[in-house]
C-alpha cells in the first residue's frame, strides 16, 4: 500500500504542477481532474476508500464538470494561450514560488521531526465509521456546514430570480 | 511453471471470470445495437434489418466490417489528443462498473464494501466521454450536445445517488452482494418503488437514451457530441451506449430486482432473465416516447425527481428508526 501512495502522490504532484504550468484552459483543467483522481487514489491507500470515492464523485464528477463546461462555453482562443503564457514568467512566479517552497521546508522538516510511528497503518476506514464520527462528535459542525450551504443556496435562488426579473431575458418555457 | 496450488487456482479462476465478464458486456452490447433495431422495427410495424443472413442475423457482422473498414478520420480542426480520448472514457467507465455487479453467488470480479459509490464515481467519471467528445470536435453542434449532456448530468446526478440512499439504508451496506442478501424476503422495489422509479429515470440519463437524448438529438443537431467521429471511434461511443444499457439494467437488477434470488430457476438464469426484462424496456421506451425539450428536463430532475427521492429517503428513515428497536 505504500507504493501505492507514493505513486498516487507522485502524480498528483505532477498533474498539479502542469495544471499551474499549461497554457490551455481545457487540457488545464484535465490535469486538474487527474490530479483530484490521484488524491482519490491517496486517500484508498491510505485505508480510506469512502473518502476516496466520494473525492471522485464529488470533485471530479460534479464540480469539475462544472469548470469544463464553463470554459468550454467560453471558448478561449490563443489570445487566452498568449496571456497564460505571459503569466508564466519568471519573475511573475519566483517570488512566491520561493516563499511557498519555505514553507514547504518548514512542513518537510516538522514531519521528518516527528518522524517513525507515522507509516501508513493499513486500517480499513468502513462508510459506517465515517458516519457514526461524523454525526456523533463531529454533528454541531456537520449543522453548521448544512445550515452554511443552505445560506448558499438561498443566495444563488435570490441572485438568479433578479437577474431574470430585470429584463435580462427570461428563458423559454420559464413564464408558464 | 508455476505449481498449481489452491491461491493460483483461485487467482487464476477470478481472471478467468473478470475476462468472462468483459468480453460478456462487450459481446452483448455488440448483439443488443442490432436486436434493438430488430424490436423497435417490430414495434412500430416496418421490418427492420432483415436481409443478411437469416432473418437478419449476420447484420451484426456486417455491421462490424463496415466500421472497421470505415477511414479513421480526424478532423484537423479537432484537438487531437482529447478527440482520440473521450470514446476511450466513454467505453472504459462504463466497462469498469462491472467490476461490482454480483451475477451469483459464484461469480463476480470485486467484492468492495464501497460498491455502490464505485458505480457513481464511474458515472460521473463517463460525463467527460461526451464533454470532450463534444468540446474536441471544434463543431458547433458536437459543443451543443456537449453543453446539454453538462446541464443534463448536473441535473440527474444529485438525486441519482439520493435514490440509491433508501436501499443502503435498508441494507445497511454499500457491497452489492450484502444488498442483494438482504432481500431475501422482499424485493426491494416493493418499500423503494419511489427510488426504484427514480433511478430509472436517472439510469436512462447515465446512458443518454430516449427519452434523455438531447445530447445526441438527430434531429435538431445532428446525433450532437459524435458528429465528427467515424470508424470505430465512433463504434465506440455507439457500442458504450449500449453497455451503459447492460450495465443499468443489470445494477437495477441487484439493487432493486434481488438479483439472483428466485425460486426454481438456476441463480445465473434469474439474473439472465431479469436484466433481459429492463433491457426491453428501455428499448421500448425509445420505441414509445417523444424526446422532451432538454429544459423540460432539467424541470423534471429537480421539480420532480428531487423532493421525490428526499421523501423518500424521510420516509425510508423514519420507518427503519420504527422498526428498530431502541
Amino acid at each position: 500500500m505504500e507504493l501505492a501512495f507514493y505513486l498516487s502522490g507522485l502524480v498528483a504532484i505532477l498533474a498539479t504542477l502542469r495544471v499551474i504550468t499549461h497554457t490551455h484552459p481545457v487540457h488545464a483543467l484535465l490535469y486538474l481532474i487527474v490530479s483530484l483522481i490521484s488524491v482519490a487514489m491517496v486517500f484508498f491507500a491510505l485505508g480510506a476508500p469512502f473518502a476516496g470515492a466520494l473525492e471522485i464523485i464529488v470533485y471530479a464528477g460534479a464540480i469539475m464538470v462544472l469548470f469544463v463546461f464553463v470554459v468550454m462555453m467560453l471558448n478561449l482562443g490563443g489570445a487566452a494561450v498568449a496571456q497564460e503564457r505571459a503569466w508564466l514568467r519568471p519573475s511573475t512566479w519566483l517570488g512566491p514560488a520561493l516563499l511557498a517552497g519555505l514553507l514547504l521546508g518548514v512542513l518537510a522538516f516538522d514531519l521528518w521531526r516527528g518522524g517513525g510511528g507515522r507509516a501508513i497503518a493499513g486500517e480499513l476506514l468502513t462508510a459506517k465509521a465515517v458516519g457514526m464520527t461524523l454525526f456523533g462528535p463531529w454533528l454541531i459542525a456537520v449543522e453548521l456546514a448544512a445550515l452554511l450551504l443552505l445560506a448558499a443556496l438561498v443566495t444563488a435562488s435570490h441572485v438568479g430570480r433578479l437577474a431574470s426579473r430585470d429584463g435580462a431575458g427570461t428563458a423559454p418555457g420559464e413564464e408558464r | 511453471m508455476i505449481p498449481l496450488t489452491p491461491e493460483v487456482v483461485a487467482v487464476l479462476v477470478a481472471m478467468l471470470q473478470a475476462l468472462v465478464i468483459l468480453l460478456g458486456a462487450v459481446l452483448l452490447g455488440a448483439v443488443l445495437t442490432v436486436a434493438e433495431r430488430r424490436l423497435l422495427g417490430w414495434w412500430q410495424d416496418r421490418y427492420g434489418p432483415n436481409r443478411v443472413g437469416p432473418a437478419g442475423s449476420l447484420q451484426l457482422v456486417a455491421d462490424t466490417l463496415k466500421l472497421f473498414f470505415k477511414e479513421d478520420w480526424i478532423p484537423p480542426f479537432a484537438d487531437r489528443g482529447l478527440f482520440v480520448m473521450a470514446p476511450a472514457i466513454a467505453m472504459a467507465s462504463l466497462l469498469l462498473s462491472f467490476l461490482i455487479i454480483p451475477f451469483t453467488p459464484g461469480w463476480g470480479v470485486a467484492d468492495w464494501h464501497i460498491g455502490l459509490l464505485f458505480f457513481l464515481a464511474m458515472a460521473g467519471i463517463n460525463v467527460y466521454a461526451v464533454l470532450l467528445g463534444g468540446w474536441s470536435s471544434g463543431n458547433k453542434y458536437a459543443l451543443i450536445g456537449a453543453m446539454r449532456a453538462s446541464a443534463q448530468t448536473l441535473s440527474y446526478e444529485v438525486f441519482m445517488g439520493l435514490a440509491l440512499m433508501g436501499v443502503v439504508a435498508m441494507a445497511g451496506s454499500f457491497n452489492l452482494r450484502e444488498i442483494v442478501a438482504a432481500q431475501q424476503g422482499l424485493w426491494f422495489i416493493l418499500p423503494q418503488c419511489l427510488g426504484f422509479a427514480t433511478f430509472l429515470v436517472a439510469g436512462i440519463a447515465v446512458t443518454h437514451r430516449h427519452p434523455f437524448d438531447q445530447p445526441e438529438a438527430e434531429q435538431e443537431l445532428a446525433d450532437g457530441y459524435h458528429i465528427e467521429y467515424a470508424s470505430m471511434k465512433f463504434g465506440m461511443f455507439f457500442i458504450g451506449e449500449y453497455i451503459g444499457i447492460l450495465l443499468v439494467s443489470a445494477l437495477i437488477v441487484t439493487l432493486f430486482l434481488g438479483g439472483w434470488l428466485g425460486p426454481w430457476l438456476p441463480p445465473w438464469l434469474w439474473f439472465a432473465l431479469k436484466t433481459l426484462v429492463l433491457v426491453m424496456l428501455f428499448i421500448l421506451l425509445r420505441a414509445a416516447l417523444p424526446r422532451p425539450r432538454y429544459d423540460g428536463v432539467m424541470r423534471f430532475g429537480w421539480k420532480v425527481c428531487l423532493p421525490l427521492t428526499l421523501v423518500n429517503l424521510l420516509v425510508t428513515g423514519a420507518a427503519i428508526l420504527l422498526a428498530t428497536p431502541t
